[in-house]
Order: structure tokens, then sequence, then C-alpha cells
């Protein structure tokens, strides 16, 4: 195990490090320590190394994030996992906004709630949160899973596209376009592996699943008044 | 002629309405008529103030000229020297604009790579992300960081020579994007992660970020990710120029972009692009004074684009302060859309050469802003790199002449001292006096 002392050695040095470790490094688990809530802590990550924050972060942690595994041990800021491609990233608190916005690969758990604008233009990634998730969430979500233990806030799937939303509690309101959808077997069997994957206590035939319409793929004025 | 009735009364001539103009009426029936409001490619194509109305005063007895032929007038420019280990060097200060695989055809995108690097300068990426073909054509090529972030990914941004964070466009600042559905093949819709055939509608303003604080984080987030290696570029719309400016390098930006409203878009409403923004010519002179009153003028530099058409508009543009230009819409019609050669197709769609705008149709005539494989085919990628290094070296030699004229020996060189405007309106944007006097608009409180 490698301790980094974010205070101590900077951001700089931090993502640098992490940057210079190559896909057979022997340097597999890496600590951070003294976050205190920096912004962009193990951004742009490329390597199957397992990262553990101590404490909470600020924005984008995880941004970009490819082949890592990163566990925040705390809460995380803004777009927590933003654009991540692949690997997986752990918040064991809450998150705040845009977690996981458009990415396109990867799993993010988010152990406690979710902000607004979770999944945002989410463009393949699997998303599991624990908790419940705020308004606009999975607006303009193109592909992917967003999986909520808990509550949707207002407009949930807002404009999305082809991506599955799947909520197990109450959703205080659909976005435009966006319905409830039909749990067919295949379904149930991405929640099974996701909650799995994520630690999840939940079963899957509790949850219901939405998605598009798909009355408003083709530009239609007589939609207009939907958008 | 007036026209005289049977009873041998004079009648009046035809009085077409000012204000209810052949125009004007044609959009009432079309809107009429489809209940949807007009789209189309390109910037505003109503007359504003421009560079037309600006003219260089060139020597004197009190200024000498340079030698034409002999005396050198350098138009290198290095862009990003604030914060990126390797800022980008070009050898001349007229860049490529991003245009979009997706709104052009692959062929076309390829064709401005091989002119810019001819050339010796830049190109960029549009939504859509970056193309194998586009990087491996482009030596220098930026990399548009978009509110859609279609094909976004860090492999793409690690290869950019330099990460342009799209704010706004001039076309329609505080508006998206809309790629018919007509135009996106198999390969448009696996980049950008949809289905094919939908319309693709890209976001106003960014999924993770709002305000010039955010930007700040943001600006980080993608430093870190790139090593502090490239050069950060912010690209705003002509909305408010000093004060998007001032935010930009508080955020930490290296380039400021900055878009007026005759900047050509790939498909907009046409109420937005004739009605939101402010001409190219109105915006340069407040963002540079945001630049000198952080002292940063030079430290950060200004690109300047919308409606930039020759060597004469490079040279105005930079006198009135701009590091550098870029081009889009010039850039196009150099590769041969809207050429003549096609009028009975462009009559066939309703059009004439020159006026066609539908690029988001996919129906172009000369192959370039469609990715029909029969349309794309009539455009030959190294013919129009070529035609388009020949015109960008035509415009860099005309920057040239009139920067010898003037008395300088490097295009930056040029001044506001060495210019005049033609009308008042260009006097008060331009803020050099009014040919013949020496008083603009607003100088000396009036």
């Amino acid at each position: 195990m490698q301790t980094f002392d974010l205070e101590a050695q900077g951001l700089r040095a931090l993502n640098e490090t992490l940057h210079a470790q190559a896909a057979n490094t022997n340097q597999t688990a890496w600590e951070i320590v003294n976050a205190k809530g920096s912004h962009a802590i193990a951004v742009g990550l490329d390597a199957p190394i397992e990262v553990t924050v101590k404490g909470s972060t600020g924005y984008y942690c995880g941004g970009m994030n490819k082949q890592a595994t990163i566990n925040v041990h705390g809460s995380a800021g803004p777009g927590v996992g933003e654009n991540m491609m692949s690997g997986t990233i752990v918040v064991e608190g809450d998150a705040s906004q845009y977690a996981g916005a458009t990415g396109h690969g990867g799993l993010l758990v988010i152990k406690g709630n979710a902000s607004s604008r979770c999944g945002i233009s989410m463009k393949g990634i699997d998303i599991v949160v624990h908790g419940n998730i705020g308004h606009m969430s999975a607006f303009m979500a193109q592909s992917g899973n967003l999986v909520v233990l808990g509550d949707a806030g207002d407009a949930l799937g807002d404009s999305c596209y082809e991506a599955h939303l799947f909520v197990r509690g109450k959703v205080k309101s659909l976005g435009a376009d966006c319905e409830k959808k039909e749990m067919r077997p295949e379904h149930i069997e991405i929640l099974k592996d996701l909650l799995a994957r994520a630690g999840a206590d939940a079963k899957p035939e509790e949850f219901t699943r939405y998605g598009s319409a798909r009355n408003l793929y083709n530009f239609d004025v007589d939609n207009a008044s939907a958008y | 002629m007036n026209k005289h009735t049977s009873k041998g009364i004079p009648q009046t001539t035809p009085r077409q309405s000012a204000t209810f103009s052949q125009d004007v009426n044609s959009d009432i029936r079309r809107a009429a008529a489809t209940g949807i409001y007009d789209i189309r490619g390109g910037g505003a194509k109503r007359k504003v103030p421009h560079f037309d109305d600006l003219l260089f005063m060139g020597a004197s007895i009190s200024r000498y000229p340079l030698e034409g032929y002999r005396e050198k007038c350098d138009t290198k420019v290095t862009l990003g020297t604030r914060f990126a280990k390797k800022p980008i060097e070009l050898d001349i200060p007229i860049t490529i604009a991003g245009m979009s695989f997706g709104a052009l055809s692959g062929p076309a995108k390829e064709a401005l790579g091989r002119g810019a690097n001819a050339a010796g300068t830049s190109t960029t990426t549009g939504d859509g992300g970056m193309t194998p073909e586009e990087r491996g054509h482009s030596s220098k090529l930026v990399y548009q960081y978009l509110p859609s972030r279609y094909g976004m990914n860090p492999d793409d941004l690690r290869k950019a020579d330099a990460i342009e964070i799209v704010v706004g466009q001039g076309a329609k600042p505080g508006g998206g994007g809309m790629l018919l559905g007509q135009k996106i093949s198999d390969r448009v819709a696996e980049m950008r992660n949809l289905p094919k055939g939908i319309d693709q509608r890209s976001a106003c303003r960014h999924p993770d970020w709002t305000g010039p604080d955010d930007l700040e984080i943001k600006i980080l987030e993608l430093r870190e990710i790139t090593g502090w290696q490239v050069p950060i570029y912010v690209k705003i719309a002509g909305a408010r120029p000093y004060f998007d400016t001032t935010l930009a390098v508080k955020a930490g930006a290296d380039v400021i972009v900055l878009d007026g409203m005759q900047g050509g878009t790939a498909a907009t409403q046409d109420v937005f692009i004739e009605h939101v923004g402010q001409p190219t010519l109105a915006c340069i002179r407040p963002a540079v004074q945001a630049l000198q009153d952080m002292g940063m003028h030079r430290e950060v530099q200004l690109v300047i684009s919308g409606g930039i058409r020759s060597g004469a508009d490079v040279a105005k543009a930079l006198a009135l302060g701009a590091d550098a230009v870029a081009i889009g819409t010039a850039a196009l019609i150099a590769l041969g859309d809207n050429d003549p050669k096609w009028e009975s197709e462009y009559n066939k769609l309703g059009t004439t050469s020159g006026a066609y705008d539908d690029w988001h149709e996919g129906l172009d005539p000369a192959g370039i802003t469609t990715q029909d494989p029969e349309l794309m085919a009539r455009f030959d990628p190294i013919e129009g790199g070529r035609r388009l290094k020949n015109y960008l070296k035509v415009m860099t030699l005309e920057a040239q002449t009139i920067a010898r004229a003037c008395g300088k020996n490097h295009l930056h060189n040029l001044e506001p001292e060495d210019l005049v405007a033609l009308t008042m309106e260009a006097a008060a944007m331009a803020q050099v006096p009014l040919a013949g006097t020496n008083w603009y608009p607003g100088k000396g409180g009036f």
C-alpha cells in the first residue's frame, strides 16, 4: 500500500504519480490522506490500480477514469466520475450534483444519496445509488443503467434516449418523453448483476423501469409543448 | 414605370414595404405552412458594421513603409503561453475554426487538415469527437470540449495539441445544436452513442459546471488529466465580450476564442442566428480592453472569428488587438462550398449558389456538408486541401502587404492607430477615428 499525503505533496504530484502507473505496475494499492475536499483528485487514471481516498472530495474526483478502482471514504463533490470510461468508483457517503455525468462506461456506486442531475447525459456508464437522487437526473441520458434504491426527484429522465432507469422507491415526476416501461427478463438480469456488484441489498423485482417514450426523437411541431 | 388605367387615371408604382419585404413575407408564409421555425446553417446574413467599414491609412511622412519583396514581415504566432508546457506555434495567425465530423463529411475534415498543415496552422474538431483521419491529417489539432460531450474520451483529449472549452458560438450565444436525423450515418451514430436516424440534440450548457467559479475547477481538471502540457482555450460568443473575457481569464484560460454573430453554425434557428449576439467588430475592443485591464494582453492570446474573409480582415482584427483569427465559412468556400459550378443542383433545392445554407439537410451538392456517400464522392480531399492552403497563403500575403504599407515588420505590430472608420457605427465599435476626423463616438465624452 502506497500512502500519499495530498496536503503535503500537492495535487499535481498526486495525479502525476498515479498517471505514471503502467498496466503491469506492482504498486497497485494507493491511499490518499488529507484529501480535505480537494478538486480533481485521481482524475484521468488509466491503470488497474486501487485508490482509496480518506475523507471527502471536491469537484470531479475520478473524472474520466479508465480501469482504476477508486473508493471515496467520505462524500464526493460535484461531477464525481464525470465522463468515466471504465473501472469502478465507490462513494461511501453522499454525492453532489452531476454524479457520473456523460460517463461512457464503468460502474459508479453512491452508497448515500446523490443530488440533482445524477447521470446527466450518461453514455454507457452504470450508476447505482443506494439512497435517493435529486431532480433532473438522467437528463438526456443516452445509454447505460441508472439504478436507484431510494426515491427519485422531479423530472426523472427528461429527454432521455436509450438509457435504462430503475427506481425502487417513488418518482416525484417524470421528465419530458420519459415513461414507465415493462420490466422484461433481460432487465432483471441487468439489475441482478448491478445490485450484486454494487453491494446493494435489494431484489430486482422491487424496481420499476423507466425509459424513453421515443416521441421526441425526431422533431415534430405537434410536440412543441413538450419541450 | 407608371401604368394608366383604361380611364386614363395614373396608377402609382407598386411599392414594396420596407417592413413587410418579400423576404419577410416569404418567412411568414413558410411559417404558416409548416408550423416550424426555419433552421439553417451559416452565420448572420443581415448587414452589420464590419471590417469593410475600416480602412488602413498606410505610410506617410511620419511613418515609413517596408519594402514589399525585400523587408521581412513576420506572421508567426504562439498560442497558449500562459500555463501550457507546450504552447501551439503557428506560422500564420489564421486558424481553422471548429467544425464537426457529422456536420461535415470525413473527406472535408481531411481537407481542412491537409490545407492547415500545408499553411502551417491548426485545425479544430467539433461536436462529435475526434476522428483518426482528422488527427492523422492535422499536425496541430485543437480538440473542442463541448456541452454534449459526444465522442469525448480521455485518450483523444491527450492526443490533442490544445483543448478548446466551448461556452458559446457566435451564431447562437446561449444555444445548443441539432444534427438532424438524415445526417446520422452509422458512423456518426456510433461516435455519438445514439440511435441512427434520430435528431441529435446538443446541449446549450455544460452538464457538469455552471458559472466562472466552476469553470476554473473544470480547467484545473482538464489540466491535471493532460499534465498541464497543452493550452486550454475558452471559446465565447459575442454576447458580453468584456465580462466573458474577464471571467475566462480569471478561470485560467490560456487563450480566448471570441466568435461574433457572423460566425457560422451547422444548424440553428434563423431567428437565433439573426437576432442574438453582437457583430464581430463590436466585440474585439471590449475583449482587448478586458485583457489590458487585467495586464493580460498578449499573455492570454485572443483569437477572433466570425466573418473573416481576406487578408485585410486579418490585418484589421490584429490591428484592433487580436493575436490570431479563425475561419470557418471562408474555409468551406475555399474547399468548394456554394460553388456556382453546382448552380443547377442548387436550383433544384430551391436556392442558388452563394445562398445555399441548408447544410443540416445533408444534400450539399458540393459534397462537403453531407454524409451521403454519392455526394461525398464529388469532393476530393487532396484538391480541397490544396485549395485551402492556397487561400490561407493568399490571406497571409494580403495581410503582410498591408502591414508593410503601414511600416510593420510583424503582423502583431499593426495597431488601432493605423485605422480609420468609414461610418459612425464602425468608428464607435472599433474605437478608431471617423475618416477625416480625430474623433470617434464616445471619445471625450461625446
